[in-house]
């Protein structure tokens, strides 16, 4: 069993000041495996505290990033699963589905995180997952109205992934969960 | 030297232990024989020995131990009359026949300590009678440790209320008494002793003397403890004396010990009670009295106290608590002339702790403590001492930590006039507490005015104030301030649109006077600020009412206009581009078609003119196109010329790869796949044929420069572009044009001279797996699909 962070899209400081205290407090180091990041940071100071959370941490670069250096795409093998990663920015039109389809297909992965949107969806797709886990500080976006605060957690064991999504909502913590197994194989 | 004097020291109390248990040995004989006599001469033989000037206070203390041990057993003696013969009366006569004045005085005072149990005498008299002629020993050393010795046995026999030793009417006066005089005379042995032993270190004199200084407050510590000592007594005859002889006694180091002694002592009720007395004290002490520590540790009683009921909360306002201390602070900073700016504010912190936990109801105490640290600050230069520095950061950080709204430090006006007593940099220290205790708390600035004030405190960080550069500070600190005001920003809000835009406003005019290197940092959390505040607006069209409205969309694109003009001539323009794009689609969310346009102008002009960078210009262009997309604002005329514009600027990417699929990413412009979206299925063709002539065009470079034809990956992402507007029913894209597309692919990969790539091969045999997939699904997708052959 893994445990997968995935979050993005924080906008700090630009769009928010910081994560949601509730988040902060249920996010403790040394219970997640890996953090997946779509990007959009902004800043060092959460590139660190992400760091701190988990030191195994694979980030991609989102349009308001400050570090450079991030890639524009990433992938990474957890267990039996292939997870591709990109901010999303990159794939017009936003958010839609067929196209991020494509990306998936593209990068060859069982599980595509992306960002940008700001607007959690977890979709079953041809065989695999696209996974958008919204902002985790619920920062404004041209794309979404009124969005909340959400991250996701991703339970990865063996063939079978369960996907908690974590959402603010009017100061309450709603979690859902969804759950995903592999059926077909990929080529790698 | 030193050490040789230590060593005959240690000779010297050797020596003195050694006749000590000599003559005891013998004492102990006569008391076995009980042999009155015998024991008398052996027992004062015995304490001559206390009668030394060669030891030094702590080994002397270590001889009179011995001799203390041994006198118990003396005055057990003494107690059984069957034992020696004599009555208490005759002993207490005989024992003043010794010989020398100081074995005669242990000897009165043991004999004396019987006399009092026995109760033949009255308590008070027998002790005013060892009181007295304990005078005879004037040695400091010698007479502060008889009677220390005097205290010791008289404790649990003084005439106090209650105690089987109390006499007649107000005997407890005589206890009060008593007590008081050996206590004075004590101290003033004690301060004598600092004139003694010329030739030593006065270093180490004063050490010892530090090390005696429990025998004279033991003797507050039994005022303390006597029942009888109510408040009246303890305000007229207890204080009054005490303070009288540590005043007169004019030495520094009695003086600090007893005033904290008294403070530890007594009662805080009392304290509270007497604080004018107490505190008139003060200003007398010796210059070099610490007195900041003394009235420091009384405020931290008395606030103690106050926390420790809310019933004595009546008691504090009764006898003025707040404005005493206050004035007594005052006159103790003007009298002690040479004390150090430290040293004032120190106290300024105590007595603002004091009204912060006593009267957290009383701002206006917590601002006449800051107007006092002013007038004490003002006139002089800024603030060099470290120390000092820090201790106004307490200062001003107590009243933040207290109340946990810094909305309240707002309101006190002597706020910023400590805060423009500070350098350039503690100013800087401060302002991130201020900031960090907004956001600690998620304290909300809600109005103008106090985003005014706010920006005033914090001026240090918006602006370079007089006198340094940015550079002088390290640009990791410099990006850690500013995104703490960026985050900042988002605190200040208010539901009513009218105050939050005048807040806008206030921002703006402060971040706008921040300077190049500021502005990257402060302009977009406002810029974003503003455009949740047209999301609440949208929809109002404004200048429906006339003139009078002044939150307004509109109005509000201007500012956003003015303030990312500002970041273009940075210049900053990617961040430029990025925000005019945002305020683009916000436009169009309000239907403002021509404003829309307008910032799309600036971004494209943005991207003609700043923004060089090949790979900026890839990020700019998926911008630029993701958000033209969305847009449905525009008329047929103004989307020709900005969907042009934005192809072209595709077609003209430096790299081959990055141009064809910014050229098939424009596709979209021409299907946007809802209701009323365009669908101009002959343009979407054009784009995807233009982008497999890039492909195309980038293969063939390939072969000429690297000799082999590079992978296909254009090819199968076109495909699936293909495959996209096929299934979103695009006429133009046939399932011929997709078998064709399929077949070039293929041919392309099995070609010899197409470089392996395992990453294209899997992304390819996705795609087919995917038309499979598709064909298999049935129903009319499936059927879509029937003709491509796989």
């Amino acid at each position: 069993m893994v445990l997968v962070l995935a979050l993005g899209d924080l906008h700090v400081p630009h769009r928010a000041p910081d994560l949601p205290a509730k988040f902060k407090s249920m996010l403790v180091p040394g219970k997640i495996q890996h953090i997946i990041c779509p990007g959009n940071l902004c800043i060092k100071e959460v590139h660190d505290y992400l760091k701190t959370l988990c030191p195994d941490l694979h980030i991609t670069r989102g349009e308001y990033d400050e570090e450079m250096r991030y890639p524009e795409t990433k992938t990474l093998t957890i267990g039996q699963f292939k997870l591709g990663l990109c901010h999303g920015h990159q794939v017009i039109p936003w958010g839609d589905l067929d196209s991020l389809a494509m990306l998936q297909r593209q990068l060859d992965v069982d599980i595509l995180v992306t960002g940008h949107t700001h607007q959690f969806t977890a979709y079953k797709h041809e065989g695999g997952v696209v996974i958008n886990p919204g902002s985790a500080t619920g920062a404004y976006s041209s794309i979404t109205y009124d969005v909340n605060p959400s991250f996701v957690l991703m339970d990865i064991d063996g063939l079978r992934v369960v996907v908690y999504v974590y959402e603010l909502i009017d100061g309450e913590v709603k979690v859902d969960k969804i759950d995903f197994k592999k059926t077909t194989t990929t080529s790698h | 030297m030193m050490i040789n004097g230590i060593e005959d020291e240690d000779k010297w109390l050797a020596e003195g232990i050694a006749a000590i248990q000599h003559n005891a040995f013998y004492m102990h004989r006569a008391l076995d024989a009980n042999n009155l006599r015998e024991a008398l001469k052996y027992s004062a033989q015995m304490l001559s020995e206390l009668r030394t000037s060669k030891l030094s206070p702590h080994k002397y203390y270590e001889l009179y131990m011995r001799a203390f041990d041994e006198l118990r057993k003396l005055e057990m003696f003494f107690k059984d009359e069957s034992r020696h013969g004599v009555s208490i009366v005759d002993l207490y006569e005989l024992v003043q026949h010794a010989g020398n004045i100081l074995p005669r005085m242990y000897l009165l005072c043991t004999v004396g300590s019987v006399y009092i149990k026995s109760k033949e005498a009255p308590a008070k008299d027998v002790l005013k009678d060892l009181v007295e002629m304990c005078r005879g020993v004037q040695h400091p050393i010698r007479g502060l440790f008889l009677r220390s010795y005097l205290a010791q046995i008289s404790r649990d026999k003084l005439p106090d209320i209650g105690s089987e030793y109390e006499g007649d009417a107000d005997s407890v006066v005589d206890a009060v008494e008593f007590v008081l005089q050996n206590f004075t005379e004590m101290n003033k042995l004690w301060v004598r002793l600092q004139h003694q032993g010329p030739g030593r270190v006065r270093e180490k004199l004063e050490k010892e003397r530090s090390e005696l200084r429990d025998l004279v407050g033991k003797n507050l510590h039994v005022l303390g403890q006597i029942e009888g000592v109510d408040l009246g007594m303890y305000k007229d005859a207890v204080l009054p004396r005490v303070l009288e002889q540590i005043v007169n006694c004019s030495d520094d180091l009695a003086q600090y010990y007893l005033m904290d002694c008294i403070i530890q002592v007594f009662p805080d009720e009392y304290h509270l009670q007497t604080l004018e007395t107490l505190l008139g004290a003060c200003p007398q002490l010796q210059p070099t009295v610490d007195v900041k520590t003394v009235l420091s540790q009384l405020m931290e009683r008395l606030s103690n106290y106050a926390a420790s009921s809310t019933d004595v909360l009546p008691e504090f306002l009764q006898v003025e608590a707040f404005a005493k201390l206050s004035s007594a602070i005052g006159r103790v900073i003007e009298a002690q002339v040479n004390m150090p700016i430290v040293g004032a504010i120190t106290l300024y912190v105590s007595l603002l702790t004091f009204t912060l936990r006593v009267h957290p109801d009383r701002l206006d105490y917590v601002d006449q403590v800051l107007g006092a640290c002013v007038k004490k600050l003002s006139g002089k230069p800024k603030l060099e001492d470290q120390r000092a520095k820090k201790q106004v950061v307490a200062l001003l950080s107590a009243p933040l930590e207290k109340y946990n709204d810094a909305v309240m430090a707002l309101t006190l006006s002597n706020y910023p006039r400590v805060m423009d007593h500070l350098d350039n940099e503690t100013n800087k220290v401060m302002a991130m507490v201020i900031i960090e205790s907004i956001m600690k708390n998620y304290t909300c600035i809600s109005t103008a005015d106090q985003v005014e004030v706010l920006f005033e405190l914090i001026k240090g960080l918006i602006k370079d104030l007089d006198g340094t550069a940015v550079d002088e500070l390290d640009e990791e600190d410099f990006n850690e301030e500013q995104n703490s005001v960026a985050r900042l920003i988002h605190m200040l809000y208010n539901d009513d649109p009218e105050e939050l835009l005048k807040i806008i406003c206030t921002v703006k005019k402060s971040i706008m006077n921040g300077g190049p290197r500021r502005l990257p940092f402060t302009v977009p959390p406002l810029i974003f600020s503003a455009l949740r505040l047209i999301r609440q607006l949208q929809g109002q069209d404004g200048d429906v009412a006339g003139e009078e409205v002044p939150a307004t969309p509109k109005k509000i694109f201007q500012i956003l206009n003015e303030m990312i003009e500002s970041l273009s001539t940075i210049p900053s323009p990617e961040l430029a581009l990025r925000l005019y794009l945002q305020c683009a689609e916000a436009a169009n969310d309000c239907g403002l078609e021509p404003v829309a346009y307008e910032f799309f102008t600036q971004a494209f002009v943005l991207y003609e003119e700043e923004i060089a960078d090949s790979k900026a210009q890839v990020t700019a262009i998926h911008l630029i196109t993701g958000t033209l997309q969305r847009l449905n604002v525009f008329g047929v005329e103004n989307r020709d010329t900005l969907t042009h514009k934005a192809t072209g600027y595709s077609a003209k990417l430096l790299k081959k790869p990055d141009q064809c699929r910014a050229v098939y990413a424009c596709s979209h412009l021409f299907w946007v796949d809802d209701q009323d979206g365009i669908k101009d299925g002959e343009r979407v063709l054009l784009c995807l044929k233009r982008a497999l002539r890039i492909a195309n065009a980038a293969q063939q470079m390939a072969n000429v420069t690297r000799g082999n034809s590079g992978p296909v990956t254009l090819f199968v992402e076109i495909l699936n572009k293909y495959l996209y507007f096929f299934e979103k029913g695009n006429p133009q894209i046939t399932s011929a044009a997709i078998q064709g597309l399929i077949e070039l692919i293929t041919t392309e990969m099995q070609s010899e001279s197409t470089a392996p790539n395992a990453a294209s091969d899997a992304f390819f045999a996705s795609t087919l797996r995917y038309i499979q997939f598709q064909k298999q699904k049935g129903g009319a997708m499936g059927e879509k699909y029937d003709s491509v052959k796989v």
